[in-house]
């Protein structure tokens, strides 16, 4: 019950930060119809900055409110500099731009911040395991995370249905050249939304950076999570990649912590505890097939909102 | 098809006849590394060519094409654990299992377009990834060293260096020539007008997921024999040669090069590879010149290599 319990949230955090990347990929790929795979970058990004920030100011909360700001900022000048030209191309040709990326990203951080990777240390309010329930305590920042992403997703929903702003972003995700042609500045709009992805990139990584260390290379496996989940819910829906964010991450949260227990049940215990591991890593692809299949255009295509 | 003496044929005999000729610069001037680099280049060759029938000539973007090299890699690699070292059965087993693999891939991703077929070729891939890094017996993640390479009956002998490239490229060469039959073929040009106009072709009759699946297949196997001959080259197979940054390395080669034309992945290939060498050379940080050089060719080298020699002819 007490592990229950404990995996379930430990999935809802995992799902939730998967749905801070995946909106702003969502939001990107629906608006701007550009396919970016440097948004794992601009995750690792946030985290590098964080844990440099942190270190430079000594103060965890100062430090990670500049690594976001940072992230902006530095999501509008890629914008600006690379990806604005390659809306209206060809997807294949926006993979590979993006891919060199990638590339580049992980060899300049390579070269600023070395090869061995960085901690991000908690500060000891963080630390504390809190009682949620009698008798069971949770670690205080993975529940923070909780709180913040929720808020934030809160936010975002706000944002984009309730503001004018959010009535643009909307528009241009359902015609381009409408809003376009009625005087609405497409370009401003795309550099914020931009920047918006590349900021809520930035927190996810950043808030995943204490449980996990910040290295290379960290945001490309939680970036075909990102990619996955915005396939399962549609891509350009943001409804859609929330509830898919969660699924993924209770999927893959309980996979990982009961199926070698399930296998035990019908296999004999090296095979299971050799098997699982490899499917519980499957399981979330074979989600996604499933749904492709049943529906092509994933669950709640945008178009359909 | 009539030759002619434009910009691109005379790359393409230029190239061809370098590859043939390699092995003879390699042993004039001593100079073994390079022969080592090119064995690698032309398998690699193979496996962007393999690519580009489906991408350049079918419009299916396969993002999800290194699972092939992997597959052919590890039907080497597990029957040579397995004590079956025999060639006859391993290359066969390796084009079979791919052939397998693409069959299931194929006709579940042909159901969806664009985006989400790029994403879910993706995923399978990973998939294959995850089954690999599983297989505790083969070495899970740490990957399957390869003790033996593929034993033919004394008909050819892998471990020979120039043997060995000399296999690889007339595989390659074999490869090129099947591509080039199959594109000009009518079913060839059925996978063309799919990619032209789907509504079209299916209006005058063509079962268009049918054609496109056969055409998947073909390609998935020729992608596997490239892998059993990277595993021979390697004498080593591990779940990384199918991560999803190599498929990313072989759709870099295939546009590179040109996409949709015959010989472009191969000079491609040879371009990316060398270009990845020869940087690595300059600087320990080479992807940081390779990465925005590849934003600026898509950004303006539309058709890669081969576009830049003129015009690309269409099927």
């Amino acid at each position: 019950m007490l592990l229950v319990v404990e995996q379930l949230l430990n999935g809802l955090q995992f799902g939730l930060l998967l749905f801070l990347l995946a909106a702003g990929l969502t939001l990107v790929f629906g608006i701007m119809d550009l396919v970016n795979l440097a948004h794992g970058s601009l995750y690792m990004m946030g985290a590098y900055f964080a844990a440099t920030f942190v270190a430079w100011t000594g103060n965890f909360v100062i430090g990670v409110l500049l690594a976001l700001g940072a992230t902006l900022l530095l999501g509008i000048a890629l914008e600006f500099v690379a990806l604005r030209h390659l809306y209206g191309r060809d997807h294949l040709d926006q993979v590979l731009a993006t891919f060199g990326l990638i590339l580049f990203f992980n060899d300049a951080v390579r070269l600023i911040w070395g090869p061995a990777g960085l901690a991000l240390p908690l500060p000891a309010w963080l630390t504390v395991p809190l009682q949620i329930m009698p008798g069971i305590y949770y670690p205080a920042y993975r529940l923070a995370i909780i709180v913040v992403a929720l808020a934030v997703a809160l936010m975002l929903y706000l944002v984009v249905m309730r503001t004018r702003v959010g009535m643009l972003i909307r528009a241009g995700a359902s015609n381009r050249e409408m809003i376009g042609a009625l005087g609405i500045n497409i370009n401003l709009l795309f550099t914020l939304v931009f920047g918006l992805g590349a900021a809520l990139a930035g927190l996810a990584g950043l808030m995943q950076a204490p449980i996990l260390t910040v290295q290379i290379g960290m945001g490309e496996n939680i970036l075909i999570l990102a990619f996955v989940i915005i396939v399962i819910g549609g891509i350009g829906s943001i409804r859609g990649a929330f509830l898919a964010a969660i699924f993924v991450g209770l999927i893959d949260t309980l996979g990982r912590a009961f199926l070698p227990d399930l296998l035990r049940q019908v296999l004999s215990s090296t095979a299971a505890s050799t098997a699982a591991p490899a499917l519980s890593s499957m399981l979330i692809y074979l989600l996604m097939a499933i749904v492709l299949v049943v529906r092509p255009e994933g669950l709640f295509p945008a178009s359909k909102r | 098809m009539s030759v002619s003496f434009n910009a691109r044929n005379v790359v393409t005999a230029l190239v061809a006849a370098g590859l043939l000729l390699l092995p003879l610069y390699s042993q004039l001037t001593g100079n073994i590394f390079v022969l080592t680099l090119f064995t690698r280049i032309v398998i690699f060759a193979l496996a962007a060519a393999s690519l580009n029938l489906i991408m350049g000539y079918g419009g299916m973007m396969s993002f999800g094409h290194a699972a092939y090299l992997g597959i052919g890699g590890y039907a080497v690699g597990i029957l040579a654990h397995e004590g079956i070292g025999s060639g006859f059965i391993q290359w066969p087993v390796a084009i079979l299992a791919s052939a397998l693999f693409a069959l299931a891939v194929g006709s579940l991703s042909l159901r969806t377009r664009g985006v989400y077929f790029i994403m879910i070729t993706l995923a399978f891939a990973q998939m294959a990834y995850y089954v690999a890094s599983g297989l505790a017996r083969y070495g899970g993640d740490d990957g399957l060293t390869i003790y033996k390479r593929s034993d033919f009956d004394g008909l050819i002998n892998l471990s020979g260096r120039v043997q060995f490239y000399y296999l690889c490229l007339a595989c390659l060469f074999g490869g090129v020539y099947l591509i080039w039959r199959i594109v000009n073929s009518r079913f060839g040009m059925v996978v063309q007008g799919l990619r032209s106009n789907e509504a079209r072709m299916q209006a005058i009759g063509f079962p268009a997921n049918r054609y496109r699946l056969v055409c998947f297949v073909i390609s998935g196997m020729m992608c596997g024999l490239a892998g059993a001959l990277l595993a021979n080259n390697t004498d080593f197979v591990s779940p990384a040669s199918m991560y999803w940054t190599r498929s990313g390395d072989l759709m870099v080669m295939v546009i590179l090069g040109g996409m949709g034309s015959l010989f472009g992945p191969v000079i491609g290939a040879i371009a990316y590879l060398l270009l990845e060498e020869s940087l690595s050379q300059i600087t320990e940080y080479w992807a940081m010149i390779l990465g925005p050089m590849l934003l600026l060719i898509v950004l303006f080298g539309r058709g890669g290599i081969m576009g830049m020699l003129g015009r690309p002819r269409r099927g």
